[in-house]
């Protein structure tokens, strides 16, 4: 019975300190990023290359959002944030922003929707349920549905912004969460009409899902017109730290504004920086 | 029966030493539950103080930047979801489980009962994936656009109903056999025992697995938010689409700050406070019968 008891409590002693001794030992050479779902992929690859490059080093990359991104930047919950739109006046006073690459939101259509064009007219009136057939905009006689992204997305702020529309105005049959349950109810639905980032859109379109990008201003929805900034509807992908960074932190902006990843960027259908 | 002691009335050291342990443990889950309670009523409080309760029950909406947050449409919602699953549900668990427990040839007995218990087990996203790629696109169909209450209803059944099925064939095993070769001796039909005798006689436990099942329908999320189409307005319609509470907080929690936050808090009190009315509903129908 002694015996035991004793055994537990070295077992006990020995587990606290290892805890403690990893814990003191993530301090220094841990980074942690939060915030924007588009972004976390890419920072996860950036990460596990930066980790590769510099043994020792842990990077942790949690998603929620680009508010979320904002918020821990600001209060020092992560070292950095991360953020699919550019900076808000009140954030740029505390927060810089690091920019890694763009990403655009296409319009998504169901493939066998015979609607190649919509104006932006158009677009901004079937959201606002002013339109509600096909028919109307020269297609099928088939009622639309309207997918619409919740509150909070960045997605959803960029799309208000470009349409110049308030949230409460849009007459949705849908409210989706991330890209990847828009695409899989545009592609469930011939009617329904949505949108999502091109990179994703473009990946999900390649490999066999039936939707289709609908161009904007008669420019085409690719990542390649993005690349060269010319479509209307985009959107950088930034790092945010609170004032400049130090340390840890400014090696990993560095790298990840660097050519080193350029091919990490395009593998997730972003698109890389002009140097 | 072989005791290690003589007389169990004293206990030992050991029996003193684990009624202590899993007092306290006990004890923990208790004081864990009154901790939930408060942290919700702490974070939600910016929002009940400001405006009180009023806020929640009138207004246009549901339109978080502009300062509106009524939850009526989402309480419908949620509860039109609810009882539309249960109503499926419980006829179906039900016969289900009259059929493994009095018609059922023996050698399906078991392999019925597991298969409702695999179904109890298949993790929620897995039922919304499927409704999301082939129940959604079905209805769509028919009256789009699919995403609706009515696909909400359907994958909240398809949930509850293991609970229902395993919940009344518990009920139906617990009634006592002498109840049922009594009948059988009185020369009752099989339709007639099972009818006249061993229904009446689970009614209890049937009942208290349909509010389990309530419970479950009512704090689901993950499936219910791929399926319903998650628009804020009161249903008008079976095809209409719907945001119950549970999904709402999922959507939006990772994007609120400040108020919107502290709404999306309170809702959560508000469903905690229905779970624990079905609770007690259950506790007090369930107990007043067995006594």
């Amino acid at each position: 019975m002694q015996m035991i008891s004793m055994e537990k409590k070295w077992c006990a002693a020995v587990c606290v300190g290892l805890s403690l001794c990893a814990s003191a030992w993530a301090g220094g050479n841990k980074l942690v990023l939060t915030g924007s779902s588009t972004i976390a992929p890419l920072a996860l690859e950036i990460g596990k290359r930066f980790e590769q490059q510099n043994p020792g080093v842990r990077v942790d990359v949690q998603t929620g959002g680009s508010t979320r991104g904002v918020n821990d930047a600001r209060t020092g919950l992560a070292d950095i944030g991360m953020a699919s739109r550019a900076m808000k006046s009140d954030e740029a006073q505390v927060l810089v922003a690091h920019r890694i690459a763009m990403d655009g939101i296409g319009i998504i259509l169901h493939q066998k929707n015979p609607v190649k064009n919509l104006s932006d007219e158009q677009i901004k009136q079937i959201y606002t349920g002013q339109i509600g057939n096909w028919r109307e905009v020269g297609g099928e006689d088939r009622k639309i549905t309207v997918v619409n992204k919740a509150e909070g997305r960045s997605t959803l702020e960029l799309f208000l912004h470009h349409f110049q529309l308030n949230n409460p105005d849009i007459r949705a049959h849908v409210v989706i969460g991330d890209n990847q349950q828009g695409i899989k109810t545009v592609a469930g639905n011939v009617g329904a009409i949505g949108y999502v980032s091109i990179g994703t859109a473009e990946y999900e379109q390649t490999h066999g899902t039936p939707i289709q990008l609908l161009p904007m201003a008669g420019v085409g929805a690719s990542v390649a017109n993005v690349r060269e900034g010319k479509f209307p509807l985009s959107r950088p992908l930034n790092l945010l730290t609170k004032g400049t960074p130090t340390g840890l932190a400014k090696r990993f902006i560095e790298f990840a504004q660097s050519a080193a990843v350029d091919d990490l960027v395009t593998a997730q259908y972003f698109v890389p920086l002009a140097r | 029966m072989i005791w290690s002691r003589h007389n169990i009335s004293s206990p030992s050291r050991a029996d003193v030493l684990l009624a202590r342990l899993s007092g306290s443990l006990a004890f923990a889950v208790a004081v864990l539950l009154a901790l939930v309670l408060l942290m919700l009523f702490k974070e939600s409080w910016a929002v009940l103080a400001s405006g009180g309760w009023a806020r929640f029950f009138a207004g246009e909406g549901w339109f978080p930047s502009s300062g509106q947050y009524n939850l009526w449409p989402m309480l419908w919602a949620t509860l039109v979801a609810t009882l539309g699953a249960l109503l499926l549900a419980l006829p179906l668990g039900l016969a289900s489980a009259l059929f493994g427990r009095f018609y059922a040839p023996r050698w399906l007995v078991l392999p019925l009962r597991r298969v409702m218990m695999l179904l109890a087990g298949i993790p929620s996203v897995v039922y919304g994936l499927w409704g999301l790629t082939v129940l959604v696109p079905l209805i769509a169909q028919w009256e789009p656009p699919g995403a609706s209450l009515l696909a909400a209803i359907l994958i909240l059944a398809l949930m509850v109903l293991p609970t229902v099925a395993l919940t009344s064939e518990a009920a139906l095993a617990a009634v006592s056999s002498a109840s049922l070769q009594g009948a059988a001796a009185l020369g009752l039909s099989r339709k007639g025992i099972v009818l006249g005798v061993a229904l009446p006689e689970a009614r209890a436990g049937i009942f208290s697995g349909a509010l389990l099942a309530a419970m479950r329908a009512l704090g689901e999320t993950m499936a219910v938010l791929m399926v319903a189409g998650n628009v804020v307005q009161t249903p008008g319609s079976l095809f209409d689409p719907v945001r119950v509470l549970t999904a709402n907080i999922a959507l939006e929690m990772s994007y609120a700050a400040g108020e919107h936050r502290a709404a999306l808090f309170a809702s959560g009190l508000l469903l905690m406070l229905m779970v624990a009315a079905l609770a007690w509903l259950a506790g007090k129908r369930g107990g007043r019968l067995y006594a």
